[in-house]
């Protein structure tokens, strides 16, 4: 076990410095910079002013060798500043990663936690008005653009109801725990519903499929319960795909969700990384593009050893 | 499980949401304290030189004040200056300056209480220095131009000093670029000239209150969330009304709707909020709740054309490009006439626009006929010459929905005369960054300018102005205008000290614009201002000074 995890994560490595690459590269074979676009806003810039700005900001020199410039400092852990933000890349990162990872984890945990349970409990009635009505519900949400559930959820709770904010994650003043969570409340509600549609769908159908195989019939023909076999033998053996889907939207807890950001105002990495693709603030683009792959294939290195906890037949050498 | 699950989430919610309206309910006791506003952006720097970003300005004009600025109804007065020089008060004076070269000297004097939030007095040192970090070549200040022209400034004591311009231009007193950097603060960080940008007190610590000596110092921020501004204890002018003035940044126009109806910001700013369409939309559900505010601006919307374009090198042909489309129809459906439709570059407000030139009306027979005229024949459904369709690419920034709208009306009705126009969108950094500013758009670009009162349209429309591989790409006559006379004239109007005849070159100029036809015009942007009935004193100005520059009057009743 130790020595596969030792060769993944030394493949992880090797796959960070390729995607450094060509993140890197992708963002700058984008026609046009910021600079370009400033000349257009300022009536006051000249052309000579543009040439001297690209020379500060380094835009004038060739992608690679500002790529090896960014990567000699990067593994000397200084990852530079954001041109975007005048800030070092970790000052402006830290403060919108852990908007990030609360909104995330919370709709994530609060999602899983429903869906599981809603998914087996639909699998085991199927083609019932519960399965039905489970089916509906996840098609609903599945084709729901998050932009229109965020602004229908702003409408009821904080235009008619005043029941919560329509933006925003704090108080300006307070930031309290109470008040991060009354805040957190709609973005949640929003992503939470959404995910659920997602998890649902994915467990109903394994369980589907597991439920109609000849072990749960010899479990059910040696009189175990209902909650036993779902629980004790259905759900282990549905869960490995399970694993895999919650571990790639494990990765996506770090990289936030651009559209409900943008809706309730709510100042994550998903706006933060937009931005900084769209401005080419190549040293923040790199560092959170980066950071959300590294967690990612981290996600699944961690499903893969989860898999031989779940299932005894799967074991690593 | 799963129904204790439900039960507890239930409770939870519950729990919730008896609580909520009683935060909200004890946010709203007292009397008015705070002003909330929403705008759709937040700024990359606080620094007042380095980038040129509206919302940054915006909220700059609440804790700082340039020497001179232009006010709303378009004059240029003093705001940290206490008066304007000029050649008939003695304050400005034309200097030789060697080599058949002419100059000003310009004295200044600033407000003498002016003080920084810290204590410490605004003297002329901060504008030595200011000028300074303006003209060096490693400080990533932006518009150096203005500092470029200052050839020297001298001292007349800690607060008058006289800069020396190196020409005589009709707008020679107006320094509204020139916004003081306190030096006790300032100088440290710039010993490291190139890495000023980042370790500037702007960046590094924007909360400093010496870094402030408007009405309001930024006393907290979260990036990309808010900023809040406190009554500054040291302004010299009159107390602002609003203990504290929170400025929310919400980048989706809906969500600025949304949290103005759910109390969540008291004023969506119309230099940075809704469009004029989201704001139609509002007033027809909402009109009862706020006031609006729609502001005819210097943002002026038009469309450049490519003369390089086989058609369009003939005037015959722009003209019916423009007699074909209904402008003020438009106007009125998509923006219930909100819009003024522009007739030439220069807006109605400024003291240089000219009554009477020729303006262009629908008229699609004379477009048809203007086309027959230059050759552009029917062939069936459309026009044809030599062999060739009549086709033109028309561009713009993708994604900007009310842009994109126009298009396709404009499509359609150049379709009606037989012009096969095509729609071609970029993302704005391909299309600003490549595509307009290196000539690469085929036919048609729709954009806006934002200008300054008064301002001399040179980088549009002298002929050095068009951009080359040869000369870099500079200036921003895109659309390849070629006219000795509008050169000559351009060259006058810059040193016309005189107004009257400076606004005779500056009719001709109209003139020469909308009978050559470079750009169609199409209209004025106008900025909706969305305000709680209770707010009062708001001025929108309709230029690039924020309204913000007077905060110090803005009220509550």
């Amino acid at each position: 076990m130790i020595a596969f995890i030792a060769r993944r994560l030394l493949g992880t490595f090797v796959l960070l410095l390729i995607m450094s690459f060509v993140i890197y590269a992708l963002i700058g074979l984008m026609p046009g910079d910021p600079i370009d676009i400033a000349i257009n806003a300022d009536p006051n810039m000249t052309p000579e002013d543009a040439k001297r700005l690209k020379a500060i900001y380094g835009l004038d020199q060739p992608i690679v060798s500002r790529y090896l410039a960014w990567l000699s400092s990067a593994l000397q852990g200084d990852f530079l500043f954001s041109r975007l933000h005048n800030q070092p890349v970790f000052d402006v990162i830290m403060p919108h990663l852990w908007r990030t990872i609360l909104l995330m984890t919370i709709s994530f945990v609060l999602a899983t936690a429903i869906a599981i349970p809603l998914g087996v409990w639909a699998a085991a009635r199927p083609r019932t008005w519960a399965d039905y009505t489970v089916n509906l519900f996840c098609f609903a949400g599945k084709s729901m653009p998050a932009f229109w559930l965020g602004l229908l959820l702003i409408l009821l709770f904080a235009v008619q109801l005043r029941a919560f904010p329509a933006s925003g994650f704090e108080t300006v003043g307070d930031g309290s725990v109470g008040d991060v969570l009354w805040h957190l409340f709609l973005p949640v509600l929003a992503l939470t519903l959404l995910n659920i549609a997602g998890i649902t769908r994915f467990m109903r159908g394994e369980m589907i499929g597991v439920l109609r195989q000849d072990f749960i019939r010899t479990a059910r023909a040696k009189g175990l319960s209902n909650r036993g076999v779902l629980y004790g033998h259905a759900l282990r053996n549905a869960m490995i795909p399970i694993i895999t889907i919650l571990a790639l939207e494990f990765g996506g807890l770090f990289s936030g969700a651009l559209i409900t950001e943008i809706v309730f105002g709510y100042p994550g990495m998903g706006k933060l990384i937009f931005d900084a693709i769209l401005g080419s603030d190549f040293n923040l683009a790199q560092a959170v593009l980066l950071f959300t792959t590294l967690v990612t294939l981290l996600a699944n290195l961690g499903a893969d050893v989860t898999y031989a906890a779940v299932d005894p037949r799967i074991s690593y050498s | 499980m799963t129904i204790q699950m439900l039960r507890l989430m239930r409770n939870a919610l519950f729990a919730i949401a008896l609580i909520a309206p009683g935060i909200q309910a004890a946010e709203g006791k007292g009397p008015r304290k705070t002003l909330t506003i929403g705008i759709s952006q937040f700024p990359a720097s606080f620094h007042p030189l380095i980038e040129s970003m509206l919302a940054k300005s915006y909220i700059l004009a609440m804790t700082l004040r340039p020497l001179t600025i232009y006010d709303a109804k378009w004059k240029l007065v003093c705001l940290l200056c206490t008066q304007l020089p000029t050649f008939e008060n003695g304050l400005a004076k034309k200097v030789e300056l060697g080599k058949g070269k002419t100059g000003v000297e310009l004295t200044y004097t600033i407000h003498p209480k002016a003080t920084w939030g810290d204590g410490t007095p605004v003297t002329t040192k901060d504008f030595i220095f200011t000028w300074k970090v303006g003209k060096h070549p490693l400080s990533a200040v932006g518009a150096v131009e203005l500092f470029r022209r200052i050839l020297k400034i001298v001292p007349n004591g800690p607060k008058s000093f006289t800069l020396t311009y190196d020409r005589v231009t009709f707008n020679y007193n107006e320094m509204s670029g020139l916004m003081p950097l306190p030096a006790h603060l300032e100088a440290g960080p710039f010993k490291r000239p190139r890495d000023y940008k980042d370790l500037t007190t702007y960046n590094t610590n924007p909360t400093n209150s010496g870094l402030y000596f408007g009405p309001y110092r930024i006393s907290q921020l979260v990036r990309g969330a808010y900023v809040v501004l406190e009554r500054n204890p040291t302004w010299y002018g009159k107390k602002p009304f609003f203990q504290r003035i929170v400025v929310q940044v919400i980048p989706n126009g809906a969500s600025l709707e949304a949290n103005l109806l759910a109390g969540g910001i008291d004023y969506i700013a119309g230099e940075l909020g809704v469009t004029v369409d989201q704001a139609l939309s509002m007033q027809q559900r909402f009109g009862s709740q706020f006031k609006f505010v729609y502001k005819p601006g210097l943002i002026y919307e038009h469309i450049d054309l490519n003369l390089k374009h086989v058609a369009l090198r003939d005037i015959r042909v722009r003209q019916a490009l423009i007699y074909a489309i209904d402008r003020q129809k438009i106007s009125k459906a998509l923006y219930a006439g909100r819009q003024k439709v522009a007739d030439s570059m220069i807006h109605p407000l400024d003291p240089h626009f000219a009554k009477g030139i020729k303006t262009y009306r629908y008229n699609p027979r004379k477009a048809a006929a203007l086309l027959d005229a230059a050759g552009w024949k029917l062939k069936g459904r459309w026009r044809h010459k030599d062999g060739r369709r009549l086709r033109i690419t028309i561009m713009t920034t993708a994604r900007d929905r009310a842009r994109e709208l126009v298009e396709q009306i404009l499509q359609s009705y150049w379709r009606d005369i037989g012009i096969d126009a095509r729609i071609r969108n970029q993302q704005a950094r391909v299309f600003f960054g490549v595509t307009v500013s290196e000539r690469k758009f085929p036919a048609m670009a729709m954009f806006a300018w934002l200008s300054a009162p008064g301002s001399v349209p040179r980088s549009t429309l002298h002929s050095s102005m068009i951009p080359s591989k040869e000369n870099n790409f500079r200036g921003q006559n895109y659309t390849g205008f070629v006219d000795k006379e509008m050169d000559k004239l351009i060259d006058q109007a810059e040193v016309a000290l005189d107004a009257e005849k400076r606004r005779r070159i500056f009719r001709r100029i109209q003139e020469i614009y909308v009978t050559k036809l470079p750009v169609i015009p199409l209209y004025y942007r106008a900025a909706p201002f969305v305000l709680p009935k209770w707010l009062h004193g708001v001025v929108p100005t309709g230029h690039q000074y924020s309204s913000t520059n007077w905060v110090e009057h803005w009220y509550a009743k």
